[in-house]
């Protein structure tokens, strides 16, 4: 019996698409780029980087050594910050210059009659040129003090108000900040917007160079001159990097999911289709790039300096798109990535706020239809030359 | 009895160099018809527009003007249409390199969409012509590159297509695997009727050709059968035999600067080919040179030097120089086949149509002008240059502290594999000493250890006196080395290269100056553009190259290929310099991949697999091959294919 001949468009780009796995399988460098670094990003990314400030060193300085100065002083102790015990002032000014501690916190020698009167201060020195970790100090040594005064309160005693630094003492804002810190919060955050980062990088960077590898080999120049149609060419390419593409997804949703235990609040299904949309225009935009350079070099880099270092940085994956300079919030948002950072982020850790997900996805598929139709217009079968 | 294939009608087509901004007329008006069933070729120096020509044929590119109809297609509208029927093959041949023979193959199958019946019995047939059956599973990147030439041409074959573009299809490629691949095009020529339109730098394989079109700075100069073109020059050639005592280089440059009598000369099998100008007497060389010459048959060859020659003047005139140096060219303007040598359908009748007859009566008497007669010819057999000769000449036996290159049982291993196996010969100073061999015989490893940058596995390698293992430095210190990719800065002008090279050897000061202004006399590099060197012709780089390598004096000159895609004039040219720094004893060590070439060499060996199979002057080497050999090619084949069958020999 003999089978029924498939359409010849099928035939070539079965045998186009073919060729592409062979190619990435055979090319050690593209098993580099697809599966180990998306893996060495989410150890990195999970394990390695936080945000967050742990064991801190401090200095503290008591010029009032009372039994109630130590007992404030002691909620200060614990994970985040590692307090040191200076004899003076002097000492302690010499460690922070010297950096052996990121801040000086000093007791007034009348601290514990201040604090009799209902208001006691305490000065606090921070070394700024991080002003992250600055910050996040002064976030620690202020809950931490708060916390005692919560804890006299509960006891039912009077309730003097300690003013540490310029820090208020309301108490929703002072348990928001412990649940927040409790939370391990860094990862939450970072690992949900790691696919954004490995779908951008397996989408636009490997495709960018695998196409411009074509043009630069010449193997283009005879593979236009046979029947194949532009468009099988461009599917091609796309077919065998989507897949890699969602490899990296699954990666990172389960190391989400049971490394890491961030919750998925919305719906897997939205969230598979969403990612699905984002890569395809990564992928599209790759191919833009390399239709644009020819060249495996120049795609190469652009691919990293106008897709995957703005998806890091002004995407919203590191720092809120919100709290930057205007100029750069209206480059974010021209991005592809910040909509599908925001969209990931939402369904991670707040679900499926439906509002959010239509809009940031016609954004991408508007853009995916853009992409596609570029790459289709910049890769005509000829040659400039 | 062949329809036309392809029709061009005044097609046009330029670019803009990017780093010049000047506008290239690459294709200038040409039209042709290429007949159907049968090889032509289209031949011209590098930048000839060859290339562009065959891309618009195949769609890849569209003319400015004129019309282009391929199998009664308009390429420049339907593309697809011409590409769904022709296959076309680049001069750097796509293949994917990591894909294995025959998944290549397997690609171009279902590209063309050859049904699976078919394909097995065609694609094993083409396998077994083009001796790869062997190989199938091999990855494409890891044959050598007459294979990946014949695997390439095997993609285009995976159909019968209704035309096969090849775009120098045997560049950079060993006279073997040349070879084969033109009897593999001419058993579908006469199979299959496939109709294959072929651009080539060698003349030999045009000669194959039912056509041939010859194009020249975008214009179709001629055009006609291997035949009628190498008429354009008969009467006119002779070879001449070499006087005793004589190199044939020194009888052929003597000859070569006479430019008031002589068109062209050439070494060939232990003789000169020379080719008259027009209305020169045949006696002229008897009298003249007081050399011995015989009448021979023009060849193609003779055909398109003189072609060339004609359009070179032209642009002398015209102030533009094509690329050799232009002394005593000056005097003499008039063109040597017919003064109508413009482009178009009408050229090729002309020149046939003037052949031989002495048309052009005034032409005949320019030819002589006693202006030119100037010309000090370095008379052959003169006690000066036959002296030396004879010392040089004399092979190994030549006075020991002669010797500038000495190597004795050098080995070099790459891990298991034996790049070069106990390799001895000696160099002397003044000598043309040639390197030749197949694609992957250990030419270029030889060479590298000579140039000292890459350290023997073990042997002995002494260069100027030193021996490279302990005094690399030194050794250095005498040597210029010229690249097979010419190692030039690109982005730098003509005089940046220079004083870039002359500063990394010491030169500087006056001492530089005078050096660059030396050079640049030497090798005609006299104008300054303030281009970047990107924006100028292979030729001209060629002589760049060269000039960078000699700015320091040294004794010995390393040439990898210096000949590779730089066309027929400008390599006479570059030998005639080459011959100049031999008499003024530097000495040379050159690859090349043309092998008449071996013929300006006043000793050579031939390598295969590593060994040395043949040590000796050109006429040693011949005789080696058989009595009846004569030309260096055929030598060279020989030698090849008798040491490789004596090898399966010995393993069966």
């Amino acid at each position: 019996m003999k089978r029924p001949v498939p359409p010849a468009c099928l035939v070539r780009l079965s045998a186009l698409t073919h060729k592409e796995f062979r190619q990435l399988w055979r090319d050690s460098s593209n098993i580099l780029i697809g599966i180990v670094l998306p893996i060495i990003l989410i150890l990195l990314f999970g394990y390695a980087i936080s945000l967050d400030v742990r064991h801190a060193p401090i200095a503290i300085v008591m010029d009032d050594d009372s039994p109630l100065a130590r007992d404030v002083l002691s909620g200060l102790d614990g994970e985040y910050l590692s307090p040191r015990y200076v004899a003076s002032m002097r000492e302690a000014e010499r460690l922070l210059r010297a950096r052996e501690v990121d801040g000086i916190v000093r007791l007034p020698a009348d601290f514990a009659d201040q604090l009799a009167t209902g208001s006691a201060q305490v000065q606090l020195v921070l070394y700024g040129t991080d002003p992250t970790s600055a910050t996040a100090i002064r976030g620690y040594v202020s809950s931490a003090l708060n916390l005692w005064v919560l804890r006299n309160s509960d006891r039912g005693g009077p309730s003097p108000g300690v003013a540490a630094d310029t820090a208020s003492t309301g108490r929703i804002e002072v348990v928001d900040r412990l649940w927040f810190n409790a939370a391990n919060s860094s990862t939450w955050y970072l690992v949900p917007g790691l696919v954004v980062i490995i779908m951008t990088l397996v989408g636009a960077f490997m495709t960018a160079l695998v196409m411009a590898r074509e043009w630069e080999r010449g193997t283009l120049e005879s593979l236009f001159v046979t029947p194949v149609r532009r468009s099988e060419i461009l599917l091609s390419k796309i077919i065998p990097y989507f897949l890699v593409g969602m490899i990296g997804f699954f990666m990172c949703l389960l190391a989400a999911r049971f490394l890491f235990q961030v919750p998925l609040y919305g719906s897997l299904i939205v969230l598979l289709l969403t990612s699905m949309l984002y890569l395809i225009v990564s992928l599209a935009l790759g191919l833009v790039l390399s239709a644009l350079t020819k060249k495996q070099f120049l795609a190469s880099q652009l691919a990293l300096f106008a897709t995957f270092l703005p998806a890091v940085m002004i995407s919203g994956f590191l720092f809120d798109l919100r709290c930057v300079p205007p100029l750069v919030r209206y480059v974010g948002q021209i991005l592809p990535a910040t909509y599908y950072m925001e969209l990931i982020k939402t369904l991670f850790l707040a679900g499926d706020i439906w509002p959010l997900i239509l809009k940031n996805n016609s954004v991408l598929l508007g853009y995916a239809i853009l992409f596609l139709i570029l790459a289709y217009l910049g890769t005509p079968k000829r040659l400039f030359k | 009895m062949s329809d036309v294939a392809i029709q061009a009608r005044n097609v046009s087509k330029s670019f803009r160099i990017k780093e010049s901004g000047r506008i290239v007329q690459a294709v200038n008006d040409v039209t042709l018809d290429v007949p159907g069933g049968m090889i032509s070729a289209l031949v011209g120096p590098d930048g000839a527009g060859k290339t562009t020509l065959l891309r618009m044929i195949c769609g890849l590119t569209t003319p400015e003007s004129g019309t282009l109809d391929v199998l009664g297609i308009d390429a420049a509208s339907r593309p697809q249409d011409v590409q769904d029927r022709t296959s076309y093959m680049p001069q750097r041949f796509g293949l994917y390199e990591d894909l294995t023979v025959r998944e290549n193959m397997e690609l171009y199958a279902d590209l063309h969409c050859v049904p699976a019946g078919q394909r097995e019995a065609r694609n094993a047939k083409l396998l077994a012509m083009m001796d790869l059956d062997r190989f199938t599973e091999r990855l494409a990147g890891r044959l050598s590159g007459g294979m990946k030439q014949k695997l390439g041409l095997a993609c285009t074959l995976v159909r019968p297509p209704a035309i096969l573009l090849l775009d120098e299809p045997t560049a950079g490629v060993d006279p073997l695997s040349r070879r084969e691949l033109w009897s593999i095009l001419k058993h579908f020529e006469e199979e299959e009727r496939l109709t294959v339109l072929v651009s080539t730098a060698y003349l030999d394989e045009a000669a194959l050709c039912g056509q041939v079109f010859i194009m020249h700075e975008g214009h179709l100069i001629a055009q006609g059968t291997p035949d009628e073109l190498a008429a354009l020059a008969s009467g006119r050639c002779f070879d001449v035999e070499l006087p005793a005592g004589t190199v044939a280089r020194t009888v052929q440059a003597a000859l070569l600067d006479d430019t008031a009598t002589i068109a062209d000369a050439v070494p060939a099998g232990g003789l000169v080919h020379c080719m008259l100008r027009r209305g020169v007497d045949e006696g002229t060389l008897q009298a003249r040179f007081g050399l011995v010459a015989h009448s021979v048959p023009p060849t193609l060859e003779d055909g398109f030097m003189l072609l060339l020659r004609e359009q070179q003047k032209k642009a002398v005139h015209s102030g533009e120089s094509a690329g050799i140096p232009q002394d005593g060219q000056k005097g003499n303007d008039t063109p040597d086949t017919v003064a109508d040598g413009t482009a178009g359908r009408d050229a090729p009748q002309d020149t046939a149509g003037g052949t031989g007859s002495p048309a052009h009566p005034a032409s005949a008497g320019t030819g002589a002008t006693p202006s030119v007669q100037r010309t000090p010819a370095v008379r052959p057999g003169t006690p000066e240059t036959g002296s030396r000769i004879g010392a040089a000449g004399g092979g190994d036996t030549g006075a020991a502290d002669d010797v500038v290159i000495e190597v004795r049982d050098l080995v070099k291993r790459f891990g298991a594999f034996t790049a070069v196996d106990s390799t001895s010969f000696c160099v002397h100073r003044g000598e043309i000493f040639g390197l030749l061999g197949p694609n992957g015989a250990g030419k270029t490893t030889t060479f590298r250890m000579l140039c000292g940058l890459l350290p023997a596995t073990s042997g002995l390698l002494r260069v100027a006196g030193r021996d490279l293992r302990t005094a690399r430095a030194q050794a250095r210190a005498n040597i210029g080395y010229v690249a097979q990719k010419f190692s030039l800065y690109g982005a730098l002008t003509v005089e940046e290269n220079l004083q870039f090279f002359g500063g990394i050897y010491n030169l500087h000061g006056r001492r530089l100056r005078e050096r660059i202004a030396t050079v640049r006399r030497q090798f005609d590099l006299r104008e300054e553009t303030g281009l970047p060197c990107n924006a100028m012709p292979g030729g001209f780089r060629q002589r760049l190259a060269m000039a960078t390598g000699l700015l320091h004096e040294p004794q010995i000159l390393f040439l990898d290929e210096p000949t590779s895609g730089i066309d027929a004039l400008a390599r006479r040219a570059f030998w005639r310099q080459i011959t100049e720094l031999a008499a003024g004893d530097t000495t040379i060590i050159i690859t090349t991949h043309f092998m008449e070439e071996a013929e300006y060499c006043d000793r050579m060996v031939i390598q295969d697999a590593g060994k040395i199979l043949a040590l000796g002057t050109p006429g040693e080497v011949r005789r080696q091959a058989g009595p009846d050999v004569t030309s260096m090619e055929e030598a060279f084949i020989r030698i090849v294919e008798q040491h490789r069958a004596a090898q399966a020999g010995d393993r069966s």
